[in-house]
């Protein structure tokens, strides 16, 4: 089978890659990319472990293929954190204690700072909507909850600053 | 248990680190992606596994063709149970839950015949997935099919089809005659149960049901495995214990346990769903046949048609009581699906079943029952939410028929300290009342329901265990410290390790840096499971820490020339008596560490233990609902958890694990369920179809955490990962039973079935 050449860009930077004609874009990032970050919970977009932000879109990376990432501008997990500085979503979940075993995590954090560049000021509902599509088992979610609202709150103190 | 030296434990009036809420040492390898998981890991020239799997329910495999795939380029390796052993039945112990090795080699690989859709008759290796996957379709299995039974009553039944023709009931005399799918009666009695009811003033009598339901972890069973030419093997993989994937990756291959070494992955969850292999062995048998190693990873689809689940049961309850609500007899009966082989939690959840109650005169049979469905594995205080939700839904029928509140029945019954348990030993230090106390004084009690709106209480038990755990400590040059143990660390472990490590060697906790090691870097420990690691790793890692100070102190006396006997260790120095001079002599830990090359070498100490005295956990639950009645949905408004956890190491992961147990709890109460089709076949194997609860079907949960300290554990603890489970499969049905006024005795309560009920009135 002959392979497509793909050019995109990844957390700011050109990268290429080879893939076929059936690879999710999840799989290219983990097997082509390195950029294990992502997760497959599921391959069929109900679990969220696998979150990106596709030219400023949430988006499940196992549900698009990697040769529609041509062109593409896409973020992960690996590209959330600037220079060894957490992005303070990052901080809030581990001051809240917001993740148990950390599968969904890179998900998580990728969906709830999707959320916070849309919408800086959600309210707890608006914030449980918006991450009912990444599962996780371990938390019960109060605190993944709690750790997007803080964050969202110091995010908005900075930008008023 | 080994003997504890307990002069170097810090003062727990005085402690500095525990119950504080410091970063986890793992968490920034958590946020950032940085954290490798199962699949995350590669091989130089691995290849790719995949498993042909059955589409029968039940079926005797007539031929396996494998040539077709075979010819195939690209396929390295095919296995089919050819090759592995045939072993003999034989019981391994492991943890919580015991094997029989061949039942756990057939579930592996189907030998003869396949009993459930999903079980493995063959796997394939091959350069690339799209590779292996078109030669397992080129696989070709014939098969008899024969006729198959999931439901547990059904396949209780004299003509059931037989799943296994030498199964005979293990726990009733005589033995039978002839062989049947009951695998084992438990029982539990005391006393006359039937002359109690026949006296008792009043009497419940009710029949419940629950389904099949997934520990639906995020994270797929995955690995990579090599073995060399030599026949050394490697292992990567995620679990629930590194050692355990060593002896059953041994056992059904036929290989020496010493030849195995496996590293664990991080892991993405398990809930004692991974505390059995699936993979391992395959991907070892595949590397051995094509000599690279071969990484496997399940689909979804695979994890829930292939691995776990727990059973679905059918129960029936009698209680007698007094008209003052005083409990005088219970007769239950559990049966529980086993799945494809012997071993359901109807032993555990037996012991558990009235645990929480001192009842004069009772009987529990529980009946572990052999079904064509994925055989179960360990979830979460096996067995207990099931029964729990039986006798909790009964205990809540009873106390509204004598007009009691809930929290006050449970009060007037509930065991304390110095009762003898229902399944055999006297309870010490226990915090049931204490749990009854703070939800009772909780302000959600109180709060008012509006219409459509319930609330319902109940408890739960489970015993925590101990077992074998080893730890090192680790000294380093310039005083900080490592601590490696033998516990994979599921939620936060790493956390209290390192805490636990810092308490005693008075040491900032960020001066401790723990890892998870593999099973040639430190001694043998048994599973992350049964509530066991904080408080059985947690004592190993106390006592290495306290064996370090003990050497720190003898190098302190070597240094002034001292006897050791006259060196003591307070906040994280040596101090020595007075100097001739009449100043005092003080060593700290830096300064001591940074001279062991010249007072004896490194300072490091491993304690392998097995540790006895795990205190039983209680929790009490309040669950507030909305019912829809137009839809049968339900939403929970309010959920309140109050649980005795000892003492909290780090209170916020404490917190997380009553909430998580809730969270599952209550998908299993109103979603969760295994659908099967007329053919035996999992309709809903994705997580669209088989609804786990996401962020919007929850509230908050307030996870109040009650502390009874552990006098066996060096800070107190107890056990606390699986006593939220517990409760809340009855404090759902309960809450909707009141909003409702209609009772609803099989889970789940999902929207058509209340709906149903409702309109029935």
């Amino acid at each position: 089978m002959s392979k497509i050449h793909i050019s995109a860009t990844v957390n700011g930077d050109p990268v290429e890659f080879l893939t076929e004609a059936g690879v999710t874009l999840l799989d290219a990032l983990r097997d082509e990319l390195a950029l294990t970050g992502s997760k497959e919970g599921c391959g069929s977009g109900d679990c969220g472990a696998c979150s990106v932000i596709l030219d400023g879109r949430l988006t499940c990376s196992c549900l698009i293929l990697a040769a529609e990432a041509q062109g593409r501008r896409i973020e992960t997990i690996e590209g959330m954190a600037r220079g060894g500085e957490l992005h303070p979503l990052q901080q809030k979940f581990l001051d809240h204690a917001a993740l148990q075993c950390g599968f969904c995590t890179p998900g998580l954090l990728i969906a709830a700072k999707a959320l916070l560049d849309a919408n800086p000021d959600p309210t707890e509902t608006e914030t449980r909507y918006w991450l009912a599509g990444n599962l996780c088992r371990c938390t019960g979610y109060d605190k993944v909850i709690r750790a997007v609202m803080d964050a969202a709150a110091e995010l908005r103190q900075v930008r008023a600053a | 248990m080994s003997d504890a030296p307990t002069k170097n434990r810090p003062d727990t009036a005085a402690l500095k680190v525990i119950g504080t809420r410091p970063v986890r040492p793992d968490g920034v390898d958590k946020v950032t992606g940085r954290a490798a998981y199962g699949a995350d890991f590669r091989a130089p020239g691995m290849l790719t596994g995949r498993v042909k799997r059955s589409p029968h329910a039940h079926a005797r495999i007539v031929s396996i063709d494998t040539r077709k795939a075979r010819a195939l380029a690209g396929v390295k390796a095919i296995v089919t149970a050819a090759d592995f052993p045939d072993l003999a039945s034989q019981e391994y112990e492991a943890g919580e839950s015991a094997s029989n090795l061949r039942d756990l080699a057939m579930n592996v690989m189907a030998r003869n015949k396949v009993l459930y859709q999903g079980h493995p008759v063959a796997a394939v290796a091959a350069v690339s997935a799209s590779i292996a996957e078109a030669a397992v379709a080129l696989i070709e299995v014939t098969y008899e099919t024969l006729p198959h039974v999931i439901d547990v009553e059904a396949a209780m039944a004299p003509d059931a089809p037989l799943l296994h023709s030498h199964l005979f009931t293990e726990g009733v005399s005589p033995r039978p005659a002839s062989p049947s799918n009951i695998a084992k009666r438990h029982l539990f009695v005391r006393g006359d149960v039937d002359a109690a009811l026949a006296a008792a003033e009043v009497v419940i009598d009710r029949r419940y049901t629950t389904q099949a339901v997934h520990q639906g972890y995020i994270e797929p069973h995955a690995c990579v495995a090599e073995m060399a030419a030599d026949g050394q093997c490697q292992v990567w993989s995620s679990s629930q214990g590194q050692f355990m994937v060593r002896t059953y990756c041994a056992k059904v291959l036929g290989i020496e346990i010493s030849d195995i070494r496996v590293t664990p992955a991080e892991i993405g969850g398990g809930f004692g769903g991974k505390t059995t292999v699936y993979l391992e062995p395959l991907a070892l048998a595949l590397s051995r046949q094509s000599g690279a190693p071969v990484k496997m990873v399940m689909t979804r689809e695979e994890v829930f048609t292939a691995t776990g689940p727990t059973s679905g049961s059918v129960m029936h309850v009698r209680l007698g009581a007094t008209r003052e609500g005083r409990i005088t007899a219970a007769d239950v009966e559990l049966k529980f699906q086993a799945g494809a082989f012997p071993g359901s939690p109807a032993g555990a959840a037996s012991m558990t079943a009235i645990a929480c109650y001192d009842v004069a005169d009772f009987r529990v049979v529980g009946w572990d029952v052999v079904t064509n469905s994925p055989k179960v594995a360990a979830y979460r205080a096996p067995g207990a939410p099931i029964a729990a939700f039986a006798v909790e839904s009964a205990i809540e029928e009873l106390a509204q028929q004598l007009g009691l509140d809930p929290i006050a029945i449970r009060r007037l019954n509930g065991v304390r300290d110095g009762m003898k348990a229902a399944y055999g030993p006297t309870f010490e230090n226990i915090g049931f009342m204490e749990t009854l106390d703070a939800i009772e004084s909780h302000p959600h009690y109180k709060a008012p329901l509006g219409p459509n709106q319930g609330r319902g209480v109940a408890v739960g038990f489970w015993f925590n265990i101990g077992g074998e755990s080893s730890a090192a400590v680790h000294l380093s040059e310039d005083g900080g410290a490592v601590v490696a143990t033998g516990s994979p660390d599921i939620g936060g472990s790493r956390a209290s390790m390192a805490m636990m490590a810092a308490e005693v060697l008075g040491l900032p906790v960020e001066r401790v840096r723990p890892i998870v090691a593999d099973t040639a870097s430190i001694g043998f420990t048994g599973l992350t499971g049964g509530s066991r690691t904080t408080f059985a790793t947690g004592m190993a890692v106390v006592q290495a820490a306290e064996k370090v100070i003990e050497e720190l102190k003898r190098r302190a006396a070597l240094i002034w020339d001292v006897p050791v006997e006259t060196v003591t260790w307070e906040a994280g120095a040596a101090i020595g008596p007075l100097d001739p001079k009449g100043g005092a002599r003080r060593l700290d830990l830096d300064t001591l560490a940074a001279q062991s090359g010249r007072t004896g070498g490194p300072i490091s100490a491993e304690v392998s233990l097995n540790a006895q005295g795990a205190g039983p956990g209680f929790g009490a639950h309040i669950c507030d609902v909305e019912v829809d009645p137009e839809t049968g949905q339900v939403t929970v408004l309010r959920y309140t958890a109050a649980q005795d956890v000892g003492r909290a190491i780090h209170p916020s992961y404490v917190e997380g694990q009553v909430q998580g147990g809730v969270a599952q709890g209550v998908g299993w109460a109103l979603n969760e369920e295994y659908v099967f089709d007329v053919d035996g076949r999992m309709e809903n194997a994705g997580f669209l179809d088989y609804r786990v609860p996401v962020a919007s079907d929850l509230p908050m949960i307030d996870a109040v955490l009650v502390e009874v300290p552990n006098p066996r554990h060096p800070f107190g603890a107890k056990g606390v990962g699986e006593v939220p489970i517990v409760p809340p499969l009855a404090a759902v049905a309960n809450a909707v039973r009141a909003a409702t006024g209609v009772r609803l005795d099989d889970l789940p309560l999902s929207p058509p079935k209340i709906r149903a009920a409702l309109q029935k009135g």
